[in-house]
């Protein structure tokens, strides 16, 4: 067998969200799939140099909620597509989403796709399982033997448990076992087949409106449940100024809640709908300048510790048609870093250090995961992003199959240029590095 | 047969498509209107009409739809149009064929206007920015009915000279109501001051960034309206909670002759029709003096024609 490739990554500005360590010039070794301190290697030891001057080494980062559409929907998104898309953006761990076809309600699916991602993920997944069979909200699904089959959390992602009793209970037996319970959070009698967010732009295109209270309800109810059951509780893609009160209110009294936002729930507003176009359209959907500045206010002082893509890539034909018949949903693998970057680094919001964190430390708490770091003896799962690269969106480039971005041709800044996971360089700047077997 | 009023008009009309009266500009209304006004003196006193031979209009209905339908079809052949038109029960579309696919089969076949009637908001901007021939909107859910809103406009200003300074309420089921929007537009750009009255359930308080009034209460309405167009209420909004019941409604918001002494004398009573006698408005106002129902439609025919043959000169029009 080939002896592993050890690096030295030279001369880099290293931004260590877990330590709080932002240095600049750092150097950084690699070998057996790990950070080491060079000091315990002989002088000779035959390390392959990569200059790091002007870029940024960081842990490799995590995305807790992305659609992989394994099984099932491979015409949308392959779970080979999606992790090279990852590894591209600088991802290198990503959390699946069960609403695949069959949904991942069985400990046999949860198998299925962690055999598939052995063979063909280029990052590490975590698969998540169902809260009810079917994700029907009606009859809870076998929890444990989902988390014994591989699932590290539970959720019905998409389809929000409407009866609260079942949420009550789905709580309850999770609180137990230990793992989060993710929530989408839609009132659906209050959604009501809503399209967009409900308010003057859904009054302007005659639109169905989708509006805030329908989140706000469930977040409210969750929070309750949460006090009630002690069951740590994620609230997945939050979206409006409410729920952001509500939440914090939450986090004051101590309970374990937790949240993520999107980066097109920061980027964008409802506004952006006025041609009809479904690349806008995703559920939970863009709402007001007001709600995107709560959310901006929530990542900086700390009320929402996570951000992540909802990655979720649909085939071209299926988002070619009227506004209201196509799919919800956007892709975001692969503009993740450079959207956040211009959101809250380029306009001053929040430091490096902090932003890197609710894309390393943040979810991986949530998810009870190691910490990502770069100290000795951490995994070698790394990235190096230029800073300064600017680029234009352009989805023909993409790795994933899903070209629905809501970023089309737009100037960002910040490119991933190396991707690295346990010691092996998955992506270089322009290429993937065909490498066997991640996780 | 060359008309040197509507040559003049039709020379700097810029655009391929009618998919709302939101986006025109007050010039643009202008426009057509003075073509359909032309259009109706030419049918009044049976002058001879320009023609756009050996062009092909194509109505696909994905929406039931009798009346608009057939005011375009006349309104094309008066004009030499060939118009045949495609019933949502009986097209492709039933099959599971894409809108998209089914439009472009239908330019393919050589149309040059396809006017588009479809339950979903925003599908005639859709296939506008699809399709390289022209799109006209018949009514895209509760977005545009922009002939309508054109026909209101024509309407009004026929029977008062003028719009601007006008108080018009616009009653009903405001929210789903495609045929509100594109008139509050044409009119506010012209200059009305536009009050929408309905029950709250059915008109949020968003109309008001439209820079329109809103009342709840129709009685307090009454006195100040120039015109009132009353709205159809469509009687599956109530299965879905927004108001109590049709009598209730009818008891706060149908227009009564008990309710017409509040009124101004001479106030113009309009609708889009169809007009559900006893719901909307008591079944006498309909047929009175003040009603102009039956002028909308005559006017909603010279309208058609001026669209027509306004977008039909774009092609004619570019370098």
């Amino acid at each position: 067998m080939k002896t592993e490739e050890a690096f030295f990554i030279s001369a880099g500005r290293l931004i260590d969200p877990l330590l709080r360590r932002d240095e600049e010039p750092a150097d950084l070794y690699v070998a057996e799939g790990k950070i080491v301190d060079p000091a315990n290697y002989p002088k000779d030891f035959p390390w392959t140099k990569i200059d790091a001057q002007g870029l940024i080494i960081l842990p490799g980062l995590t995305d807790m909620h992305v659609h992989l559409r394994e099984p099932g929907e491979s015409r949308k998104e392959t779970i080979r597509t999606a992790t090279m898309a990852a590894a591209a953006g600088g991802i290198t761990t990503v959390v699946a989403m069960p609403n695949t076809i069959p949904p991942a309600d069985h400990p046999d699916t949860i198998a299925w796709i962690r055999k598939k991602v052995e063979k063909e993920a280029l990052v590490k997944v975590y698969p998540t399982g169902c809260l009810t069979e079917d994700r029907l909200g009606e009859k809870l699904a076998p929890f444990q033997s989902l988390i014994q089959a591989g699932a590290i959390a539970l959720t019905d992602d998409g389809s929000c448990v409407q009866n609260a009793r079942i949420m009550r209970r789905a709580m309850e037996y999770a609180s137990v076992l230990g793992v989060p319970i993710l929530d989408h959070c839609e009132d659906t009698a209050l959604s009501d087949g809503g399209v967009m967010n409900e308010g003057l732009w859904s009054t302007l295109l005659g639109l169905p409106g989708w509006p805030s209270i329908a989140e706000e309800l469930i977040v409210s109810r969750d929070i309750l449940l949460c006090e009630k059951t002690g069951a740590k509780i994620h609230l997945q893609h939050l979206t409006t100024e409410g729920s952001i009160r509500l939440l914090r209110d939450a986090k004051k009294r101590g309970l374990p809640v937790s949240a993520e936002v999107c980066p097109h729930h920061i980027a964008l507003t409802e506004s952006a709908l006025k041609e009809y176009d479904p690349r806008f359209k995703m559920n939970p959907p863009l709402r007001t300048q007001k709600d995107r500045e709560a959310l901006i206010e929530a990542l900086v002082d700390g009320t929402v510790e996570v951000i992540a893509s909802d990655h979720a890539p649909h085939a071209r034909f299926e988002k070619e048609v009227e506004f209201e018949k196509a799919p919800f949903g956007v892709v975001g693998l692969e503009t993740l870093v450079a959207v956040c970057l211009k959101e809250l680094y380029y306009s001053k919001k929040m430091e490096l250090v902090d932003l890197f964190a609710k894309l390393t430390v943040g979810p991986s708490r949530v998810l009870g995961l190691e910490p990502p770091s770069l100290r000795y003896g951490s995994p070698a799962d790394l990235i190096l992003l230029d800073l300064n690269a600017s680029w234009q969106v352009d989805s023909k480039a993409f790795f994933s199959k899903g070209k629905n971005t809501p970023f089309e041709g737009m100037n960002l800044k910040g490119k991933v240029v190396l991707t690295m996971i346990d010691g092996k360089i998955v992506w270089r700047e322009k290429r993937l590095v065909e490498e066997q077997k991640m996780v | 047969m060359q008309n040197l009023k509507l040559d003049a008009i039709k020379r700097k009309w810029k655009r391929k498509d009618l998919v709302a009266l939101e986006t025109l500009d007050f010039s643009e209304i202008e426009a057509i209107l003075l073509a359909a006004k032309e259009f109706k003196t030419i049918l009044k006193e049976n002058l001879p009409l320009p023609f756009l031979k050996r062009r092909t209009a194509l109505a696909l209905m994905v929406e039931p739809s009798t009346r608009t339908r057939v005011s375009f079809e006349i309104a094309a052949k008066k004009l030499g149009i060939s118009f045949l038109s495609i019933d949502y029960k009986t097209s492709s579309i039933q099959k599971g064929e894409s809108l998209k696919d089914t439009a472009k089969n239908l330019e393919a076949l050589g149309i040059d206007f396809l006017i588009i009637r479809h339950p979903a908001a925003g599908s005639a901007a859709f296939l506008a920015k699809l399709l390289n021939i022209s799109v006209i909107n018949g009514g895209d859910g509760a977005h545009e009915h922009p002939t309508q809103g054109l026909l209101d406009l024509m309407t009004i200003e026929e029977h008062f000279g003028t719009v601007r300074g006008l108080k018009v309420l616009i009653v009903g089921d405001i929210l789903h109501s495609r045929v509100a929007r594109s008139t509050f537009w044409a009119l506010s750009k012209y200059g009305a001051k536009v009050k929408f009255v309905g029950p709250i359930t059915l008109l949020p308080s968003y109309f008001k960034d439209f820079g329109a009034e809103i009342s709840y209460n129709l009685d307090e309405s009454l006195p100040f309206a120039d015109c009132i167009i009353l709205l159809r209420l469509q009687h599956e909004r109530q299965r879905k909670d927004l108001f109590p019941s049709i009598s209730e409604y009818i008891a706060s918001y149908s227009l009564t002759t008990e309710r017409m002494k509040k009124c101004k004398k001479d106030v113009l009573i309009m609708h889009p029709g169809p007009v559900e006698r006893g719901v909307e408005m008591e079944s006498e106002l309909a047929d009175s003096p003040n009603s102009a129902i039956l002028k909308q439609v005559e006017n909603g025919l010279a309208i058609r024609m001026a669209v027509f043959y306004l977008l039909g000169s774009y092609f004619e029009n570019r370098p």
